[in-house]
């Protein structure tokens, strides 16, 4: 299979690999995906108090494309709210890295993991939907 | 040294092998001055193909202990799957509707015994054990008054584990059920001797034992007689059994490739060997959770099938783009299961999302292990860094403690 070169970069140099404290207030963590699929995308915001996503980290087990979505995903929620985080959609991810078909199932896997981080953040911080993240 | 970096390492042999060279030269005349159709009886070009057909002919009888009469030349073995199964159900079915055979079997089986159910004959699909080989009591209980033929194949093309055929012969003819055995990946790689195992009909394949693509061969016994009914009809060459023109460059290459396999098996096979457990010793050494897939003695000495525990095979494929290896982790598909053979043997299906199969064959040297074993280590050091399940399991999470949403 061919893969865009952007894709390819986001594999080979993946940006803001890495695990945040999950237990910190400011921070919301969504993990998504199920091993026994081969993929599961770990997710992690750093908010600051005016609502502004400072930091993001990911860890994902799963194909090439699921990595490069991942890293591509921290990329763009830096520096926007949390609204503005949560707003973005799987099918922007698959146009950046041009995912193949069979790998659009990789950028719904991202969307999912940032909407579950921020509505994690929000439930340990008191503010609205009481459903948990995971 | 960035030159040699570049070069691709081929350690996908169960895949396809490279035609030994030998085999080449011995093929080429016979697509120019010796080009004779081996079917003209009437003048000496036809002749001297004829002979070079029969003298290949001999050379696959040999290599599993047959006699030249019982080789039927074919295109492959997918072809001899076909026509075996097939075959031999359209001739015994009316009144032995029933055939037996494994979930691990190639694609090719499965798809012929599925063909076969939906005309009306009956199937029955054996499993496997944790260590991919079948259990030969339920074989027992599963022949019927109604079987006519067991098909099982002799090596598994992604695990590599060698079924006890000689057990299964016993049963078979005991029973006076027909045995089959798929021997694409066995060939040359084990000895075989189709009377001392209880052969009836087996496949061979030209392009897995360092012969061409395009050729292969069905053995179908002669005494006692076993009969199947052609699927390829026409002129009625190799006995009526397959039609069409003998392709004789192709036929003497497959010849040629079963003649030195029979002369260099034992050595060549204690060479790969030694090389296989150099490979997995190296890999034990470095890095921790990796587990070997099918049996670890009952395995043939080129197939090394290994899940890297939390790192997912097709990533870990995508990282060491310079060597040519197969993963069990069929991602690629809409479907994203991994592999049936894996799933069959009770393999957690996460760790069957990070298998690799490493092939050695004839033409694999020690360099290029050493240089494969330090891109794969260093994939997965790489990769397992930024896994989530690694993280998980180093805080001594049991990942299957988590309630995982299925996608």
């Amino acid at each position: 299979m061919a893969y865009s070169e952007k894709l390819i970069d986001h594999y080979e140099n993946p940006r803001n690999v890495g695990s945040m404290d999950k237990n910190e207030t400011s921070v919301g963590t969504g993990l998504v995906g199920a091993p026994a699929c081969g993929d599961v995308m770990k997710l992690q915001i750093k908010v600051t108090a005016d609502g502004i996503i400072e930091d993001a980290k990911f860890k994902t087990f799963g194909c090439g494309s699921a990595i490069a979505s991942s890293s591509l995903i921290t990329e763009w929620v830096k520096g926007k709210s949390l609204d503005e985080a949560g707003s973005i959609k799987n099918s922007q991810i698959a146009e950046e890295l041009a995912l193949p078909p069979v790998k659009i199932h990789c950028s719904i896997l991202a969307e999912d993991a940032i909407k579950a981080a921020i509505a994690d953040y929000k439930t340990k911080n008191g503010q609205g939907e009481v459903e948990a993240a995971e | 040294m960035n030159e040699l970096k570049a070069k691709p390492i081929y350690l996908d042999y169960q895949a396809t092998t490279p035609t030994d060279p030998r085999v080449v030269d011995a093929m080429l005349p016979y697509f120019t001055e010796k080009f004779g159709n081996p079917h003209s009886r009437n003048h000496s070009f036809g002749w001297e193909a004829e002979d070079a057909v029969e003298v290949a002919r001999d050379q696959v009888a040999k290599i599993i202990g047959a006699s030249s009469k019982e080789i039927i030349f074919t295109s492959g073995a997918t072809e001899s799957n076909n026509l075996a199964l097939k075959g031999v159900m359209k001739f015994y079915g009316k009144k032995k509707p029933h055939l037996i055979t494994v979930v691990t079997e190639h694609k090719c089986v499965l798809d012929s015994a599925r063909h076969l159910e939906q005309e009306g004959f009956k199937v029955t699909y054996l499993g496997v054990k944790d260590n991919g080989l079948i259990d030969l009591e339920q074989l027992k209980a599963a022949i019927t008054d109604e079987t006519a033929i067991v098909s099982v194949m002799a090596v598994n093309n992604e695990i590599g584990v060698i079924q006890p055929l000689k057990e299964i012969g016993e049963i078979c003819r005991e029973r006076g059920v027909f045995f089959h055995t798929d021997c694409a990946q066995a060939v040359g790689k084990i000895p075989l001797d189709v009377d001392e195992m209880k052969i009836d009909l087996m496949s061979i394949s030209g392009h897995k034992i360092y012969g061409p693509k395009g050729i292969g061969a069905l053995y179908v016994r002669r005494r006692p007689r076993v009969r199947v009914i052609a699927q390829i009809t026409g002129g009625g060459q190799e006995r009526g059994m397959r039609s069409g023109t003998l392709p004789t460059p192709l036929i003497v290459g497959l010849g040629k490739a079963c003649d030195i396999a029979m002369n260099e098996m034992a050595e060549e096979n204690a060479r790969i060997m030694e090389l296989r457990d150099y490979t997995m010793k190296r890999f034990r050494d470095r890095l921790a959770d990796i587990y070997v897939n099918g049996d670890e003695t009952q395995r043939v000495a080129g197939n090394l099938n290994v899940s890297f525990a939390y790192v997912e095979g097709e990533s870990l494929l995508m990282d060491i783009k310079n060597i040519a290896v197969s993963s069990g982790s069929a991602c690629t598909s809409a479907s994203l299961e991994p592999s049936y053979v894996l799933r069959a043997l009770g393999v957690d299906e996460e760790l069957a999302h990070t298998s690799l199969r490493i092939g050695i064959g004839r033409y694999t040297t020690r360099e290029e292990l050493d240089q494969a074993i330090d891109s794969i280590c260093v994939a997965v050091e790489r990769l397992r860094e930024m896994s989530p399940l690694w993280e998980m399991a180093q805080e001594g999470i049991d990942i299957k403690s988590i309630e995982w949403a299925e996608h």
